[in-house]
């Protein structure tokens, strides 16, 4: 039996906030994120791990949609759809 | 709304209606610190929260008074230090010691020289901007720094002495600011 992989989302634009601490990864996005247009995807790569509640925080505040995270390794992958 | 309340006959649509006229004001988050202490670990935090709070979509605005004034200080900003002294998280290096180090030791000379060093470093690492680029930062951001007209004239620090993006408010205008804001802290 194969197990059905989840595709991920397909990203307009990558932020790469690896090896940064909070606050920066989510400044970081607040300002990559005013460059799409809306229902564009931002995908963020981060290796912070209170990234992993800042990001849902975050998109939910901006009213953003968070697709999808995932973590592994150490990294953290976010895919946030702008509002 | 007093009419509103003692008429039963309000409709939901008129409730609802009323309702989101009234609440409309805080929509906006809000959030509010007074920064007292002039002190690189005191900053820092008032720094990450305020630029936080504007990326999330909030308004956020510092009120500099006391020794906090020293971070929109021209001459000073640049000088905030770490001080060992009454710190009972001992900063490095004592932290490396591994038996209790009476906190007078922080008196030695030198030593808040050393805990600022460890400080900058902690921070580099964090490749977080060191307080000249931050404020800046925060500022473009817009963050909104205030430097206590009081302090001012307590310290005697003229206009000229603090750094052009502060604006001089006294403390009625942080409580009016304030009393609009969801979150107010004070560091």
């Amino acid at each position: 039996m194969t197990q059905k992989v989840q595709e991920s989302p397909k990203e307009d634009s990558v932020l790469d906030a690896r090896g940064k601490l909070c606050p920066m990864p989510v400044i970081q996005a607040a300002g990559a994120i005013k460059a799409l247009a809306s229902g564009q995807v931002l995908k963020i790569l981060a290796t912070d791990p209170g990234s992993k509640a800042d990001f849902p925080a975050w998109a939910e505040s901006l009213g953003h949609r968070l697709l999808k995270q995932e973590a592994k390794d150490g990294l953290f992958t976010y895919w946030v759809q702008k509002k | 709304m007093v009419e509103t309340l003692t008429n039963l006959s309000l409709t939901l649509e008129e409730f609802k209606r009323l309702h989101a006229e009234t609440h409309q004001e805080t929509e906006t988050k809000r959030l509010a610190i007074v920064a007292s202490k002039g002190s690189l670990d005191m900053v820092y935090p008032a720094l990450i929260l305020s630029t936080t709070a504007v990326s999330m979509g909030w308004e956020a605005e510092i009120f500099f008074t006391f020794y906090g004034l020293d971070t929109l200080h021209k001459k000073r900003y640049k000088n905030l230090k770490v001080s060992p002294i009454g710190n009972p998280a001992m900063p490095a290096p004592f932290q490396a010691i591994p038996f209790h180090v009476p906190n007078i030791l922080g008196a030695i000379p030198g030593m808040t020289t050393v805990a600022t060093a460890f400080m900058k470093s902690w921070m580099k690492k964090a490749q977080l901007p060191p307080i000249q680029e931050f404020l800046t930062m925060a500022d473009q951001m817009g963050v909104k720094l205030i430097a206590c007209s009081t302090t001012m004239g307590v310290m005697n620090i003229k206009k000229e002495e603090l750094l052009p993006m502060a604006d001089i408010q006294g403390a009625a205008a942080f409580l009016h600011y304030a009393s609009k804001a969801s979150v107010v802290l004070f560091i």
